[in-house]
Order: C-alpha cells, then sequence, then structure tokens
C-alpha cells in the first residue's frame, strides 16, 4: 500500500478528470468535479485532507501560506498543505501528522515522542506543522545545527512560545542521526 | 526549596501529549456534525453607518441558503457592558461590524450569499482615536452615551467597583515630594493576541428554548452564564468546550460569534458553525484596550513614591464586555507594584469606532503599566535614581496593601518578592549593567545596547469562585468533574497532579469529564493567573472531600476511626498499623464515591514578576534587537517545571514584550479599516531572531493551598513592554515614548530623519 501508484493516477476516460494520490501509505482517487465527495479545483490539500479525507492533524491558521500550522510533507518536501491544490497532487505521496507513527509497530516518530518528552507545545495547535516540517527537514540534514534547525522551522508559527523547548525537542533527535 | 512531593514539581508528560503530538487532539473545527450548516457574517465597509435598506431576497432564493438574518429578524437579545448591545443592530460601529447573517449548505454557498445581500448606508463620521471621540460636538458611537463615554464600573465586581483611586492627599504628597514628572503616554498600538487557531462556535437549537454550543472558549461554563444573560435569561444553555488552539485570554468574549451560531440554528433548525477566517480574527474580533495617562508623580529623592495624580483614558473600541474589569483590575495592580499613599487617579473609557476591545493576556494592568512606567521613569531619572531599586522598594510587601477591583481595601497577606527580584538582577547583571539614564550600556560602533527593567502583580490568582468534583472508583481510579477546557497552560494534567498527590495515585490513573457546563459544577474559567490557587484549590478540596467518604466507608470494615487512615496506590490503611489495610475494590464496583470542592475568591495574595531585558540598537538602521531577557519569580511551588518555561518564554508573544519590539495592530485612522488583518503584514516574531530568555524561579511557600503555588502565567507578558522602551531610550540616549519602537522611530529619536508618526497611529 504505501508505493506510489503513478500507474493509477489520473485516468481521462469519459472525460471524467480523476486525480489520485497516496496519503499516509493509502492510495485515493477523486473525481474533479463539484458534487458530494468530488474534489473542486479550488479545493486545497489541506481542506480535502481535513474534510474528505477526515485527517484533522493537519491544521489550519492562517490559509495563506504564512504560518506553517498546516505542513505535510509530499513527495519527501515540507510544503504548506493550504497553498497547494488538490488537483495539483496527483501522484503524489503524501505523509501527515497521522501517518508518522511506525505503520507496523505503531511507535511513535522520534520527533513525536521528543516533543513529548520536552512539552515542546502548550497549545498545540502549531504542533504538527512543527513536527512535519522538522521531519522533513531531518530527513534531508539528520545533524544540523541549532542554527539550522531556526532557519529550518522560521516558516512555522508559535505563539505560546514553544519555540526554545521545540529546538531542544529537535536537537535531541538530531544528536542520535533519527 | 519546593516541597518533597510524590508528583508535584515533577516533570512528566502532559495528559494529553501523546494527542497533540500524533494530531488525535480534537479543536473545535475537528469536530463533526451531522446536518451541520455553515454561517457567515456579512461585514460593515464603513466604521461608522446607518443601515437605511437591506434587501436579502436575492441571497434567500440562492439554493443551498437556509436563512439570512438582519437586525429586523432577531429577538431584542443584547450583551457587552453595560449591556446594551444588540447582536445585530440597525447601526454599524466599525469596519466589520455585523449586518446580516447567513447560513447555507457550504461556507462557499454562504459566501456567495453575502455578495447578493443589498445594503444601503446612511454614512456618519467615524470618531477613530481617544482625541476626537472626546472632542465636542464629536459624533456619538452609541446615542446613549454622551461625549463618547461609557460608564465605568460592572455589576459584575459588585456596588463598589473600583473605578478609580482615591486615597490620602495628594497635595500633601506632591509637597513631600522631592521631583515630580508628568505628561501624557500611552500604550495605543493596539496589538492582537493572535492564537493560531481562529475563534467559532457551533449551536444546536431545540425548540422551545435549549441550545447547545460548542465553542473556542477555555471557559464554557462562563460562556454559558454569559450567552443566558444575552438571551434574557429565556434559554437554557449548554456550553462544551474542546482543545482550544491558543486563547491568551481572548477567547473568553466569543459571546458575538456564539449568538451568530445560535441566532441561524435557531431560524433554521439545524446545528450552525460559525468560524471566522484569519482576517475576520484579526479584523472584527476583540482587540487590547487603547491605553492613555495624562498624570504626574512625585518622588522622594530615596526613590519613596509620594503622590499620583491624573486620568486614565481607555480606548474601548465600539464595545466591550470586559474593560470595566479591566480598568478594575488594572487600578489595583498599578498599586500592587505602586505603594503610594496619595492617589487621585480617575478613569475614563471612550468609545471609538473600531473593533471591539476585549479581555487579552495582561488585562488592563499591562496597558495601564506599560502607560505609567514612561511617566514614572522621568521622575526617577529627575531624582537620579535606579529603576531597579526604585521599583523593587515600591512593590506590596507584608504591611503594605491595594485597593481590589470590589473597591475594597486588602491587606497583602503574601511573603516579600525582593529576594527573587534580586535573584533576577543579580543573573542579569542589572548593577554592573546599568550606568544611569539615557546612557547605554555598551556601544561597539554603531551599535550600541540598553537595559530595562519593569514589574508587574496581580492579586487574580485567587479570583472569582470555583468549584469541581472529584469521583473515586472501586478500581483505584479518579476523576475530575471541571469545566477548563486546555488552551495551553497545562494546567489539566496539573489538576491531575494536585489530585493524585492528595490521593496518592498515579497520575495516569486520574481521568477528566470534557469541559461541559451539563456534566460539571461552576467555573470561571481558566483566565488571568488563577489556575493554580483558585482552581487548584477546589481540585484539593473535592479530592480531600472524596477521600474523606472513602475513609468514613472503610473506617468500620478495618475498626478504626476514620482519622487513622490513609491511602496510597489505591488502598486503605491504617497509618500507625499499615497491616490494618483494604483495598478500594473491597468497596465494591457497584460504588462511586464523590467529592466537591469549591473556592472563595481571596484577594490578598498576589504574584510578582520582573522583567529585565537588554536591547541592541543599530543606529545605522534603527533596527531594536532584543538580545536578552531575564524573568525573576518567586511562585511559591513549581506545579510543572517545562509547563512553568513555556508560561514564561510566552512574554514575547501575545502581544506581549513583542508589542514594544514590532507589534501594532495598523488602524487607518481616517477610515478605520485595519490595514494589517493578515499574518504576512501583522509581524510575529520567528524561530530565526530568538533572544536569550533565562528565568530565575524561587520556591518560597505560600499561605494559598495545601502545596503553597501560585500562578504567574497571565503576567509574564505585562513587565516586558516598558522595560523595552526603557532599554532602547537608554541605548540611543533619548526618550522613546510610543510603542512599539520601529526603526522609524528610533531614526527620528535620533534626529536621524525627520518627524511625522511611525507606527500604528496614523
Amino acid at each position: 500500500m504505501a508505493t506510489s501508484q503513478a500507474n493509477r493516477s489520473t485516468v481521462q476516460a469519459d472525460r471524467v478528470r480523476r486525480v489520485g494520490f497516496t496519503v499516509n501509505g493509502q492510495y485515493h482517487q477523486f473525481v474533479v468535479g463539484s458534487g458530494p465527495n468530488e474534489v473542486s479545483p479550488s479545493h486545497t490539500l489541506s481542506w480535502t485532507l481535513r474534510n474528505s479525507l477526515g485527517l484533522t492533524g493537519t491544521k489550519v491558521s492562517c490559509d495563506m501560506g504564512a504560518c506553517g500550522c498546516c505542513t505535510v510533507i509530499s513527495d519527501g518536501k515540507a510544503v504548506l498543505s493550504c497553498k497547494v491544490l488538490t488537483v495539483e497532487c496527483d501522484g503524489k505521496t503524501i505523509i501527515t501528522i497521522e501517518g508518522l507513527k511506525d505503520r507496523k509497530t505503531g511507535a511513535l516518530d522520534p520527533l513525536q515522542q521528543a516533543f513529548i518528552d520536552h512539552t515542546a507545545f502548550q497549545c498545540g495547535y502549531c504542533t504538527p506543522g512543527m513536527i512535519m516540517t522538522a521531519r522533513a527537514f531531518l530527513n534531508d540534514n539528520p545533524r544540523p545545527t541549532e542554527e539550522e534547525i531556526k532557519e529550518a522551522l522560521s516558516g512555522n508559527f508559535c505563539r505560546c512560545i514553544s519555540h526554545y523547548q521545540v529546538i531542544r525537542a529537535i536537537m535531541s533527535v538530531a544528536e542520535k542521526g533519527q | 526549596m519546593g516541597g518533597n512531593y510524590r508528583y508535584i514539581g515533577k516533570q512528566m508528560p502532559r495528559m494529553d501529549a501523546g494527542a497533540i503530538v500524533t494530531g488525535s487532539a480534537l479543536y473545535l473545527d475537528d469536530l463533526k456534525f451531522q446536518n451541520l450548516l455553515h454561517g457567515k457574517v456579512l461585514r460593515s465597509p464603513y466604521a461608522h453607518a446607518l443601515i437605511t435598506h437591506v434587501d436579502k431576497s436575492k441571497a434567500e432564493a440562492l439554493p443551498g441558503v437556509a436563512a439570512v438574518l438582519t437586525w429586523q429578524d432577531i429577538p431584542e437579545w443584547m450583551g457587552g457592558t453595560p449591556r446594551r448591545l444588540r447582536v445585530l443592530d440597525r447601526k454599524v460601529r466599525y469596519v466589520g461590524d455585523a449586518v446580516a447573517l447567513v447560513a447555507a449548505e457550504t461556507e462557499e454557498i454562504a459566501e456567495e450569499a453575502l455578495d447578493l445581500i443589498d445594503v444601503e448606508y446612511e454614512v456618519l463620521q467615524p470618531v477613530l482615536d481617544i482625541d476626537s471621540a472626546l472632542k465636542p460636538g464629536a459624533p456619538l458611537v452609541h446615542e446613549e452615551y454622551p461625549g463618547n463615554i461609557i460608564p465605568g464600573g460592572t455589576k459584575l465586581l459588585g456596588p463598589k467597583c473600583l473605578k478609580g483611586l482615591c486615597t490620602g492627599d495628594v497635595a500633601k504628597g506632591f509637597s513631600d515630594a522631592d521631583v515630580i514628572a508628568e505628561g501624557t503616554f500611552g500604550y495605543e498600538n493596539i496589538p492582537n493576541a493572535l492564537p493560531a487557531e481562529s475563534v467559532g462556535a457551533v449551536a444546536a437549537w431545540e425548540d422551545p428554548d435549549k441550545v447547545t454550543v460548542w465553542g473556542t472558549s477555555q471557559a464554557p461554563y462562563m460562556d454559558k452564564v454569559i450567552l443566558s444573560h444575552v438571551f434574557n435569561r429565556a434559554v437554557q444553555v449548554r456550553c462544551i468546550g474542546s482543545h482550544v488552539g491558543g486563547s491568551f485570554g481572548t477567547k473568553i468574549t466569543c459571546w458575538q460569534i456564539q449568538t451568530y451560531a445560535v441566532l441561524l440554528s435557531k431560524a433554521t433548525g439545524r446545528p450552525v458553525k460559525v468560524w471566522l477566517t484569519k482576517e475576520e480574527h484579526l479584523a472584527a474580533f476583540t482587540l487590547r484596550i487603547g491605553s492613555r495617562i495624562q498624570a504626574r508623580v512625585g518622588m522622594k529623592n530615596d526613590g519613596t513614591i509620594t503622590a499620583i495624580q491624573g486620568t486614565w483614558y481607555v480606548d474601548s473600541g465600539y464595545y466591550s464586555l470586559t474593560t470595566q474589569t479591566q480598568v478594575a483590575v488594572g487600578l489595583g495592580e498599578l498599586m500592587i507594584m505602586t505603594q503610594c499613599p496619595n492617589w487621585d487617579l480617575k478613569t475614563m473609557i471612550v468609545a471609538t469606532n473600531r473593533t471591539a476591545s476585549g479581555c487579552t493576556r495582561g488585562f488592563g494592568g499591562q496597558e495601564l503599566e506599560c502607560s505609567f512606567m514612561p511617566l514614572l521613569s522621568l521622575a526617577m531619572e529627575k531624582a537620579g535614581l535606579d529603576p531597579f531599586e526604585v521599583l523593587k522598594k515600591n512593590y506590596v510587601r507584608p504591611g503594605g496593601g491595594y485597593f481590589w477591583r470590589d473597591g475594597e481595601w486588602y491587606q497583602y497577606g503574601g511573603i516579600d518578592f525582593s529576594k527573587a527580584m534580586d535573584a533576577g538582577a543579580k543573573q542579569f547583571g542589572w548593577k554592573e549593567k546599568w550606568k544611569g539614564w539615557l546612557t547605554p550600556s555598551a556601544v561597539n560602533g554603531s551599535k550600541r545596547r540598553g537595559i530595562g527593567v519593569g514589574v508587574h502583580g496581580n492579586a487574580d490568582v485567587g479570583e472569582d469562585a470555583a468549584e469541581a468534583y472529584v469521583q473515586l472508583r472501586h478500581d483505584g481510579t479518579a476523576t475530575i468533574f471541571l469545566c477548563v477546557a486546555e488552551h495551553g497552560t497545562g494546567q489539566k494534567s496539573n489538576y491531575a497532579k494536585l489530585v493524585a498527590e492528595v490521593l496518592q495515585i498515579a497520575p495516569d490513573r486520574i481521568s477528566m469529564t470534557p469541559a461541559d457546563s451539563l456534566v460539571t459544577p461552576f467555573e470561571f474559567g481558566p483566565v488571568g493567573s488563577r489556575g493554580t490557587y483558585a482552581i487548584g484549590s477546589a481540585v484539593i478540596a473535592a479530592a480531600e472531600a472524596a477521600k474523606r467518604k472513602l475513609f468514613s466507608l472503610a473506617a468500620p470494615k478495618l475498626g478504626v476511626d476514620p482519622g487513622e487512615l490513609e491511602t496510597a496506590d489505591g488502598v486503605v490503611f491504617a497509618r500507625a498499623h499499615p497491616e490494618k489495610s483494604l483495598k478500594w475494590r473491597a468497596l465494591g464496583s457497584d460504588r462511586t464515591i464523590l467529592g466537591s470542592g469549591r473556592f472563595e475568591p481571596d484577594f490578598s495574595l498576589c504574584n510578582c514578576l520582573m522583567s529585565f531585558v537588554e536591547v541592541e540598537v543599530d543606529t545605522e538602521t534603527g533596527k531594536v534587537t532584543l538580545v536578552r531577557l531575564v524573568l525573576a519569580t518567586d511562585v511559591g511551588q513549581i506545579m510543572d517545571p517545562p509547563g512553568l518555561e513555556g508560561q514564561l518564554n510566552g512574554c514575547l508573544g501575545a502581544a506581549g514584550v513583542d508589542s514594544a519590539t514590532f507589534e501594532e495592530t495598523i488602524l487607518s485612522r481616517s477610515s478605520g479599516h485595519i490595514l494589517n488583518a493578515n499574518m504576512i503584514d501583522y509581524k510575529w516574531r520567528t524561530f530565526a531572531e530568538l533572544p536569550v530568555i533565562e528565568r530565575v524561579v524561587l520556591e518560597t511557600p505560600m499561605p494559598t493551598h495545601r502545596f503553597h503555588g501560585v500562578g504567574v502565567g497571565e503576567v509574564a507578558t505585562s513587565p516586558g513592554p516598558s522595560a523595552v522602551l526603557m532599554a532602547v531610550s537608554n541605548a540611543v540616549g533619548t526618550w522613546l515614548h510610543e510603542y512599539p519602537v520601529t526603526p522609524a522611530r528610533v531614526l527620528q529619536a535620533l534626529g536621524k530623519v525627520a518627524g511625522g508618526k511611525g507606527g500604528g497611529a496614523r
């Protein structure tokens, strides 16, 4: 299930346009249109994740690409799901906060565990976006400096000011190269 | 030095930690409702206008629209203080005021319907700041308030509600003074606390007179109380809270949005959700009060403050639920930090045509102190005094006292905070860095460093009644019945710790009811810094009551007196004969034990936070960099170390310290539009620009509850902004008196650019 299903992506038959992509290892295909259960060309990825797939772990705050709350990983890169149209996601492999656990063992991602251990959140609304941004970043750069972490997270808004505890949590994972 | 407890003071994962990091924590916008309609608000493009005609027929005809409501369609429901503000009115009073409400099958249809409502306005001249509102003959925001002056005082705080400070003999005070400073100083950049989660409500009406409201407030029981009044006490209201994505005080005043949802649900017979967009959140939800003080202060050469006289002007926006309370509390907070014997400080609440003011972290005290400190600084400079010493000398200590919000005098019954202040100064290196007023602490080429200090305290730690139940079950678990929605402070987990400590069972054996006013007893909510002392006391009392019942049931079975019993890990035993023991289980699975606890308000104690700040000013560019903060406090007993750290670090955000460095809501003083109502133009601090924050936390046991702690979360923000202003003034060598210290203002102060307003007041 985890593999990208490129061969099953966009099918143009009977002038019905479809969009298909993998979320957390599961392939989903939608008809593009304005009917119930269809994906409208105006739907953002965050809207589809939250409303069509019920994946409400992805939070929407500013809804204009300023705050990073809605960050998910798409083909390995951290993206703002409020600034991506769902119809643009054909063939993509997307991971949301709900898909970060180890699918076989159920174990938390080391970053999730580190956020718990360091109480790296207060209200928690920005936390999924923080974790997804950090996960994509650490995948590319497993042993960053503190300054690099700050730079990587500089698009993530946190109003409670949990930044200091977030940096400690991410550094604790980075030091283990996880 | 804190007490030696099994759970309290120990770091442990928050109860909701797993849910938060996996995305399963449910906030209001994550909940699913059957048959839900979406509500949207048509908002006024004018700051001040009469609605002369509305044609909603095209909107009503749009397929998918279930209801369109205007002021003509709704009951006589009113809110605010005084409770005279109609939910929808024939008059609009700020850019963004509600004109009509729409409920439709989808958000898109509701938005489309808004465009189809034809509204004709008679545009009126607005008053957009205190000066124009108070001009003789100025247009009236509300016809019933001549001069745009809103009555002070609120029934909530009793007949003597504090509306000013008048005590002693100010004439004598000024004649005793060695220096007198006077002037007008403001904190009027109306920064937005801006929680990440927006504000919303879902309402489900049941004919004839019941409604359930799911809200974004951290205090659902108070939502119920407030809404009951709005509905003329003729509707049975149930309020339910979820996880709250930050509040910083603001979300306890969601009554308008909740009422929109209720009206639409009542009109359609279906549940309706109203959810503010971020633009609405920034431009049509409550903001900080604007604050301006015109006053003079007398001081002796030894730092004794002898007299304070003047007027505190409060810009309330077009209306408010909380301003009168903020004025009352703010005055008391000023007295806590300024133990002066002679006062004549009047207040005036002014209505202007901008969005409503509401509760914001700092709650009156921060706004007043940010206005007052520049004035006090002038006096301290004249007397050549070190501000740290003056603030320490004048802070309340045993033997002192203050008038509080109810107009009563309270003899202070707490600890001496000067030890914490000294520890903070030492950590900061205040004595080494302080070089005198308007003198940088260091100069390096075009970069100059300056330091500042502020202090703040609040007797809200014991404000308002709190109630809780604790239920014990035979399996050795307990449930806390409490109407508190988790909004980030981690207090719900702390309450589990308190109960765990009383009952000596692990916190993971303790669960908590949803914050549902139908299930729980009354609770005012986690606002101010009352969570630890006020709510904590009710929770502890409930656990103790449950424990007493447990012992009275177990005692006959063990053949001992209940007073001889203890419990730990789900076992009751005799203190002197531990072999005489009984598992909770032995009481039977067909029994639960319920204890109830109540806390009565106590204003004799306060908290204290002193902030030391160091800034670096680039005299070429005018940029101010906050380099380092030291926060000093005494909390009696730490409940949860990382939670406390988070609350203290929170000083930067939520319209706190950064309201002095760069945050401001930019209100057009000609049209009344908010010009930066989005998260790109409203600036916020990023990871890339974090100052060093150090926390100095003492634990001197306090006479609060059996664990001796006191809350400090709310005041973390308050002393910082004025300390930044002081630090920047010292760095550049001339006074800066306006918030925030933008590069334009700094360069202007340095004489490098011409005058003109550099910030939000344009």
